[in-house]
């Protein structure tokens, strides 16, 4: 009875539960039993919505699309949720990065947050959880942009809720950019609805191919480009991101930097292969033409801009930028086997940059600060977290049996099959580049030796706790696991794009 | 030409001048109220397209056979709430920007924080 409607459960779960979170402490704000009763409650959610997506997980790969009908209302009429193998892949790395940043948060939170403010932001952090999965579950083109607004509206608030005033700043160009994408977007869908009269993504895609001559469909067209573009922040269009998680809580930036942009992709995904076809993506409107140079462009500069960076969690975030560069690089190359590839770097990624965010977040609770100096000695005083940030690091860089090393091969195959030599240098030329700054880390954390030697506290071991260890040691081994094992995470990007692609 | 589109080219107008307002202006509040207006006027073109001529409202009675489509409206009521609350939240963060930073010029706080880089360089080293 209840399997029936895991679909919808996947987003209202998240949506009940948020506000319950910001009432637990209603009675003495910012007691601590109630804040943790918060936690509790975001990180069991979490966990449910993970749970219910592995169960959707085996229904979709047993009894292929599901399709719910909310309210009972017969698609195209109704709102449809449509869960596919594209959708049920990016709801697992949603759910699943979202229940680790929870397992790991509260001591993080603890620190960050005011403690007045720490049941609300957990009530933020499930609706933006909302947002992102409803994204992914529904089918509905109007309902895309409604669950795009919520998930960044709280998005905005988390991130004004860091430390540094620059959070502030960093929160409001956010805003301002992601309004005009999202406003964007709704322009795009609302010439089709003006063109086609139905919003249902199906039913979309049976109605576009008639009006290829149509000038407000090239205009709906170019409309979902920019504003998806900035969602995602390909590259001329990134500018919100370094700031945004640079100064976010730690903890918001892990979340963040995980999901929020690979959940843009997935529009991406959806909206030029699913709402249109591919062939008018490439043929009609010849997007790969554009992504292209902007995809080379991402990896290149973002990449060498993040080497000069002496904050590492601003150096993470513009190679957070050039890893996306390899998403759409995959896309534009315009064959199924590049879109699996950027499918592939979309999930591998995003377990990547979760752990190091993460690690950062252990460094910021023990020493208070992430500039590059701060490093020095690390490697004796956090063993465990520089480890960690080592072996990631190298999934980063994409060396062999990492998860990192199997989408950036893929993405090379995907190149060369083309014949395109170009995109091929830049995929190994990005990952050169990745050696720099991940080396500038390393470096510092063990083979400098601490700013105050003689200061006996600076020679202390400062590990972080368990509770943060775990869960980032967990995203460690999924490197490693889908590193050597890639049943999953490649065979699942390749029956979504061959489903997706006509 | 201009007569036959003039909804849209009512939108459009408005649509740039409040985009306008939002890339040039360094005043904060008047960047949200440039946003505001860059989405009211897609508001108006989703609800000038619902007008079907000679349709009336869309309630059942005897005797009218032609609608306008509900759907739009129904549609930008939910846009509106969510750019209320992008305005609400926008002017919220203005408000704590201005207290952080004394000033809600974009070009000042700019400043401001170039200098805070330097002094986050010395006390680093």
């Amino acid at each position: 009875m209840l399997s029936q409607h895991l679909a919808v459960l996947q987003v209202v779960v998240p949506l009940i539960c948020a506000p319950l979170c910001a009432l637990l402490p209603l009675a003495k704000p910012g007691n601590k039993l109630g804040n943790n009763l918060a936690w509790l409650l975001a990180t069991l959610v979490s966990l449910t919505t993970f749970i219910i997506a592995l169960l959707l997980t085996k229904e979709v790969s047993l009894h292929g699309v599901i399709s719910y009908q909310l309210g009972g209302w017969a698609p195209p009429w109704g709102i449809e949720y449509r869960i596919d193998h594209l959708s049920v892949y990016v709801l697992l790395i949603v759910s699943a990065i979202a229940s680790i940043t929870m397992l790991a948060a509260r001591k993080s939170v603890e620190q960050e947050i005011a403690h007045e403010k720490i049941s609300l932001f957990y009530s933020a952090f499930l609706l933006c959880l909302t947002g992102l999965l409803g994204i992914v579950a529904t089918g509905d083109a109007f309902n895309i942009f409604v669950f795009l607004e919520i998930s960044s509206l709280s998005s905005y608030a988390l991130i004004a809720l860091g430390n540094n005033r620059k959070a502030l700043t960093a929160s409001y160009q956010y805003l301002i950019m992601g309004t005009i994408g999202a406003t964007f977007i709704l322009i795009g869908v609302g010439l089709l609805y003006m063109l086609t009269g139905t919003l249902n993504i199906v039913d979309l895609q049976a109605r576009v191919p008639e009006l290829l001559s149509s000038r407000t469909l090239h205009a709906a067209f170019a409309f979902f480009t920019v504003g998806i573009s900035l969602k995602l922040a390909l590259l001329p269009l990134h500018l919100w991101l370094p700031n945004a998680y640079a100064y976010a809580p730690s903890m918001i930036t892990v979340f963040l930097s995980a999901t929020a942009t690979k959940v843009s992709l997935y529009v991406l995904f959806r909206f030029f292969f699913g709402l249109f076809s591919n062939e008018i993506t490439f043929e009609e409107f010849q997007l790969d033409k554009i992504l292209l140079p902007l995809s080379i462009l991402a990896i290149l500069i973002a990449s060498s801009v993040a080497i000069f960076q002496d904050n590492i969690k601003r150096m993470l975030a513009y190679s957070s930028v050039a890893q996306i560069g390899y998403m759409t690089l995959g896309i534009s190359l315009a064959t199924k086997s590049g879109s699996i590839a950027g499918m592939l770097h979309l999930f591998n990624h995003a377990l990547i940059k979760g752990g190091l965010f993460l690690a950062m977040a252990c460094i910021v609770l023990r020493t208070g600060s992430v500039q590059l100096k701060n490093f020095a000695g690390l490697g004796k005083r956090m063993p465990w977290t520089m480890a960690a940030i080592l072996l990631l690091g190298l999934s980063l860089i994409g060396v062999p049996s990492t998860a990192g090393f199997i989408s950036k091969w893929y993405l090379l195959i995907a190149a060369l099959e083309q014949n395109n030599w170009l995109a091929a240098a830049v995929i190994v030329g990005g990952s050169l580049l990745a050696i720099i700054y991940i080396w500038k880390i390393v470096e510092y954390a063990y083979l400098k030796s601490p700013i105050r030697q003689s200061d006996k506290y600076f020679n202390e071991r400062i590990e972080a706790p368990l509770q943060m260890l775990i869960p980032l040691w967990l995203l460690v081994a999924a490197n490693f696991y889908f590193g050597l094992k890639t049943s999953f995470s490649y065979g699942f990007a390749e029956t979504a794009i061959n489903n997706l692609f006509l | 030409m201009f007569a036959d589109y003039y909804n849209y080219w009512v939108a459009i107008i408005l649509m740039m001048l409040g985009f306008y307002i939002v890339i040039s202006d360094a005043n904060l509040i008047k960047k949200i109220i440039g946003l505001t207006i860059f989405q009211t006027s897609v508001f108006i073109l989703f609800i000038s397209m619902s007008k079907v001529e000679g349709g009336t409202a869309p309630i059942l009675a005897d005797g009218i056979t032609t609608y306008s489509n509900p759907l739009p409206h129904v549609l930008i009521l939910t846009a509106i709430v969510v750019g209320v609350a992008t305005t609400a939240l926008g002017l919220a963060i203005t408000a704590r920007i201005h207290r952080e930073y004394g000033t809600i010029d974009e070009n000042i706080i700019h400043a401001q924080d170039e200098e805070e880089y330097e002094d986050d360089d010395e006390a680093a080293s």
